[in-house]
């Protein structure tokens, strides 16, 4: 086993890292479209946060290369069917980490923001949301990387990204392709969390909260 | 203190009266317990400073939250300068009363100025009268702008983070402060600070004051009048002289101390039990005198360290009055009121 495929192929690495960006990326965005507004829902309602979060963990156990199959009758093969499947496990993440992130705020904090005379709308955008936001983006980052390492899998229905080296190399006993693919995988997890956590630091509260410490 | 006023570059509105008229407070989930608040009249006055006290679950605090509709009456009315509250939406109301709670309950991820500029903010003023008038509120209570502007809450004591929240509350110039607890995390010695900071504050602003607290010294340091409440009642409503002299029941005699006779008068304002001076009197120089603010005890003190027959009482350096043992002794018996029917 070598580096060879990866060094002599860099080329064809790259593109199909940008493919796995691409896939990745879009199912994490449309998981956010939906998992917004199901956050802000069971954080309001802890009577149907319990029930919402146990669907989305059962959806999350589903074994990925049967969820994939069961999707090919009607959606087919390809990007589409990979997307749906990722953004639905990505779920779990999101909504369980919006929920309690918005839950989390300091009572106190929110009831000084009614009593400047704030409307709900604007003790939301202004204080719950901030200071909602690092346990949020922390749950963006498992789910981006979760997203990353099961996108390897949607190759298997021709989703493309950095599974087709893992899957050419299984089909041709090739084992630099999937010590290749690995490694790129790897590091577009690593590089991920390491944004995301960049993020976190860099919101008002984290920044304040440094403050106090120094 | 003059020159402060003149600083401000904006009058303060005019202060606000609040009529609470049969008030009666009930939540959802007491079944048919007692109501929290149980049919609460009082009036206070433009620019009062009126102290709610009484043990926890007394309905001090969900009194002084009804008034700026953090909740609403189950019935009775609420009258802000005699317009009923309710005709108001909430937190259009809420932008023109100040609202202080402990801690200061300051936003965390805001900046002091940050802060101090929220009620600005929602009112719509422009950058550069709101930066002008954080630096007059932060220069007021006692923090240089220089050095605090762009501090965190966290990086604050929490007598500083409570300054904040006073200067938040009193940016927009509200005819109305309400207060609950403020100074209750706060260790005694910022307490007492504060106190005076607040009383002092309300002499050259003069804006309506309700302050809620279980510390009967902090009520008598710092109120007009004072509304004593037990279970959702008002038991009591007078000058803090009146309740602890003429405490209306047991349960008012009670927490002023009335049978401790060095507690009432570690509580009674010497101002408020002194004799007058004759006009013309001469006081000989070598008269031990002391300043006030000043309650009864420390003046009791003196008169029994120095021997002299009465402690002159200065105000502002100049004699106004003066104390001796019987003018004491007769501040240090109660009487309890007979039982009234209201």
């Amino acid at each position: 086993m070598s580096l060879d495929y990866l060094f002599r192929r860099w080329g064809r690495v790259w593109e199909l890292t940008v493919e796995h960006i691409t896939l990745s990326a879009s199912a994490v965005l449309i998981a956010l479209l939906l998992a917004v507004p199901l956050g802000v829902i069971a954080a309001r309602n802890p009577r149907i946060s319990t029930p919402l979060l146990g669907v989305l963990g059962a959806i999350y156990t589903i074994p990925s290369l049967a969820f994939l199959a069961l999707l090919i009758p009607s959606l087919g093969i390809g990007r589409r069917p990979a997307i749906v499947v990722l953004a639905a496990y990505a779920q779990i993440f999101l909504v369980r980490n919006i929920a309690i992130g918005l839950r989390g705020v300091d009572l106190a904090t929110m009831e000084a923001a009614t009593g400047t005379g704030m409307t709900r709308w604007q003790q939301f955008i202004k204080v719950r949301w901030p200071l909602a936001l690092p346990v949020m983006i922390a749950g963006l980052r498992t789910a981006s990387v979760t997203t990353i390492s099961l996108a390897t899998i949607a190759a298997w229905i021709g989703a493309g990204g950095l599974g087709t080296l893992l899957f050419e190399g299984i089909t041709r006993d090739d084992p630099d392709r999937i010590l290749a693919g690995a490694i790129a995988i790897t590091a577009l997890a690593l590089i991920t969390d390491a944004l995301l956590r960049l993020a976190v630091s860099m919101t008002a509260i984290a920044r304040a909260r440094r403050a106090g410490r120094a | 203190m003059a020159n402060q006023r003149a600083a401000l570059s904006t009058d303060f509105n005019t202060a606000t009266e609040i009529r609470i008229d049969h008030v009666v407070k009930r939540f959802d989930n007491d079944g048919d317990a007692r109501p929290a608040v149980n049919n609460v009249s009082l009036t206070i006055e433009p620019g009062e400073f009126v102290v709610l006290i009484g043990p926890s679950g007394c309905g001090k605090t969900t009194l002084l939250k009804l008034i700026n509709r953090l909740y609403d009456p189950t019935s009775g009315t609420i009258y802000i300068d005699g317009t009923p509250s309710q005709s108001l939406p909430g937190s259009e109301l809420r932008r023109h009363m100040g609202y202080v709670i402990q801690q200061g309950g300051l936003f965390p991820h805001y900046t002091v100025a940050e802060n101090v500029a929220v009620v600005p903010g929602l009112l719509g003023w422009d950058k550069a009268r709101t930066g002008v008038r954080v630096d007059e509120l932060l220069e007021l209570v006692g923090l240089p702008p220089a050095e605090y502007r762009t501090r965190y809450p966290a990086q604050l004591s929490g007598g500083q983070q409570q300054r904040v929240g006073i200067a938040r509350a009193i940016a927009a110039s509200p005819g109305t402060l309400l207060m609950d607890e403020p100074f209750g995390a706060l260790d005694a010695i910022t307490r007492g600070r504060l106190q005076v900071e607040l009383c002092d504050l309300h002499d050259r602003l003069g804006q309506t004051i309700v302050f809620v607290t279980h510390d009967i010294d902090e009520a008598a340091s710092l109120a007009d009048r004072i509304a004593v409440m037990r279970e959702g009642r008002v038991l009591q409503y007078d000058t803090a002289l009146n309740i602890i002299m003429r405490p209306a029941d047991e349960f008012v005699a009670n927490l002023v101390g009335a049978d401790d006779n060095m507690r009432r008068l570690s509580l009674v304002s010497a101002a408020a039990v002194m004799s007058p001076l004759e006009i013309g009197e001469v006081i000989a120089p070598v008269e031990p005198a002391i300043d006030l603010p000043i309650r009864v005890l420390p003046v009791l003190n003196q008169l029994l360290e120095s021997g002299a027959p009465r402690i002159i009482i200065r105000d502002a350096g100049a004699p106004v009055g003066y104390l001796d043992l019987a003018a004491i002794q007769a501040a240090s018996v109660p009487r309890i009121q007979a039982q009234s029917t209201s």
